[in-house]
């Protein structure tokens, strides 16, 4: 058995997530390889031969793969991964673009986001917004699976030796391309890799309140997330999004204020070790999966707590 | 130009689903039914493409059991002009449906096809990429503005560190995201007129699509519950459970 996983980067800087991705790969068994598909990603395929555990890293070095076009990328990685057992991505937003193209060319049925490996052929992943698990066993020749990031501890990005080995496959279908990008800036902790997140709802009230979640996230070293009804309503950009249909986090402490506690919400940070919720209304559902529950008024209990953390 | 919009039958987000005794699924009887979120979105899109004189027809299509005909007559009074239901009673994974959709696109020739970015219930987030795939068209997933020039599409997409545009060649597949727009309801006027509205009854053998799988669901379980937290009274107290007996901070 041979695995290929599909490095997540961004040409400069090999993501986090691709080491949950190879620890995933590591409990299926068997040879790992990694493929960065880039341009002028040499940096990212240095630290991919570093990453514990990995065997070979191919390199496919092409403007067409420049932005992860998924129109380009997917054909590159049907082509190689015929000949391999498993192929791994990220459920990041590029490897949920690309994948399910790779397996519809390779004419079979992909598993998203697995949160374990109970065997080569079996894996588990949440269904209908996390309130139900369902074990998927795939007959397929090549299993064309997405690993979600906080199902899997990372493994250590140094220690392996890895060779470095060119692709020469180019695909350009030109049928897309690129035009632009408007990326979010912030000097806090990402949000799915960050060990304290604390999330803002509607209950703030507006974008400017959010200052006060700043603060105590600085003060904390936590990543600063928000619920679905707080992004609607203008108060943060939407890469903020806990939930079904943003980020899911799974950190070790979450901080809930403001936030009812939808489904939706609870789809994204259920998974955290310990969760506080801050809500002036004792009969939100947020209650009932905290850990900690404080009724309070955020906008006095917030200040308190930056000073007494 | 013609559009072509896929939608899901799906148990209603509001729903708080039950796990069954037998571990064989999710127990859907008696449950409310709605159509899928990101589908709404998808209808709305191509209502709003209509209203600005770029589309001029817009089908609508599902893949499920007969009871689908519902969310295509939703589909219909939110816009529509004619529906097309690929009837199958079982669930199909998301190739299956790709590969059935992938039938209707070329009998139908649209010049855009918009699907939700993922359905609730299976949370797959896969179809319209594999239906980019097998059509050989581009793809513009996790769309919150489509601008449609000539012969191409502009496609703002949500990524995980803010936003991209991409353009593509028309046809193309877009897949909605949450923020596209805001889907209208239907006016009691407009589901009676949908009444009247033509729609088409295919089955998978007509369409000559095997729907085998390589994908068999083992078991269906309900998540770990979360033992029961308790409510301080203070923040001092938050701050010293959080440090002395979860150890977080």
């Amino acid at each position: 058995m041979t695995i290929l996983v599909i490095a997540e980067h961004d040409n400069k800087v090999l993501a986090p997530a691709t080491l949950n991705t190879v620890a995933a790969a590591a409990k299926i068994g068997g040879d790992i390889h990694v493929l960065v598909a880039g341009q002028g990603a040499g940096a990212v395929a240095e630290a991919a031969a570093k990453v514990a555990g990995v065997a070979k890293v191919l390199v496919a070095d092409n403007a067409a793969y420049a932005h992860q076009l998924p129109e380009n990328v997917a054909p590159l990685v049907a082509e190689l991964g015929k000949g391999y057992s498993h192929i791994l991505a990220a459920a990041t937003s590029n490897g949920k673009n690309i994948l399910p193209r790779v397996a519809a060319a390779l004419d079979v049925d992909q598993i998203s986001e697995i949160i374990s490996v109970e065997s080569a052929d079996t894996f588990k992943r949440p269904i209908y917004a996390g309130n139900a698990i369902a074990t998927v066993q795939s007959s397929a020749a090549v299993k064309v699976i997405t690993v979600r990031a906080t199902g899997f501890d990372p493994v250590a990005a140094e220690g392996g030796s890895a060779a470095v080995e060119a692709v020469a496959a180019a695909h350009d279908a030109g049928i897309s391309s690129f035009v632009g990008e408007e990326l979010a800036k912030s000097d806090r902790p990402e949000l799915t890799a960050a060990k304290i997140v604390v999330s803002g709802g509607r209950g703030m009230q507006n974008g400017d309140n959010f200052k006060h979640l700043y603060a105590l996230a600085d003060k904390l070293g936590a990543a600063v997330g928000a619920s679905r009804a707080a992004v609607d309503a203008g108060f943060v950009p939407n890469d903020m999004q806990v939930g079904q249909t943003g980020k899911i986090v799974a950190p070790q402490l979450y901080i809930a204020v403001g936030i009812s506690g939808a489904i939706q919400h609870l789809a994204g940070m259920k998974d955290s070790k310990v969760i506080v919720a801050i809500n002036k209304d004792e009969e939100a559902p947020i209650f009932q999966v905290a850990d900690y529950g404080l009724v309070a008024d955020l906008f006095e209990a917030i200040p308190e707590l930056e000073k007494l953390v | 130009m013609k559009v072509l919009v896929a939608v899901k039958r799906v148990v209603d987000y509001n729903v708080k689903v039950r796990v069954k005794a037998d571990n064989s699924g999710v127990d859907l009887a008696n449950v409310k039914m709605s159509m899928n979120p990101f589908c709404e979105i998808a209808v709305e899109e191509a209502v709003r493409l209509k209203e600005k004189g770029v589309a001029t027809e817009i089908v609508v299509v599902s893949v499920g059991p007969s009871t689908a005909q519902e969310q295509l007559r939703t589909a219909l009074a939110l816009g529509a002009d004619r529906a097309i239901l690929v009837e199958n009673a079982e669930d199909l994974t998301s190739l299956a449906v790709a590969k059935l959709l992938k039938a209707v696109v070329d009998k139908e020739q649209p010049q855009l096809v918009i699907l939700g970015k993922q359905a609730i219930d299976s949370d797959n987030n896969q179809t319209g990429q594999m239906l980019a795939a097998l059509s050989g068209y581009g793809q513009g997933t996790f769309a919150s503005k489509v601008e449609i020039s000539g012969d191409s599409v502009a496609v703002t997409r949500e990524i995980d560190g803010g936003a991209q545009t991409v353009s593509l060649k028309l046809p193309a597949i877009v897949t909605t995201d949450l923020r596209l727009n805001e889907p209208r309801y239907a006016s009691l006027p407009n589901i009676m007129k949908a009444k009247k509205k033509p729609l088409e009854v295919l089955t998978p053998d007509a369409l000559g699509v095997s729907t085998a799988s390589t994908n068999k669901t083992v078991k269906v379980e309900a998540p770990a519950a979360r033992s029961a937290g308790i409510k301080v009274k203070s923040v001092a107290e938050l701050v010293e459970k959080l440090k002395n007996e979860a150890k977080v901070i």
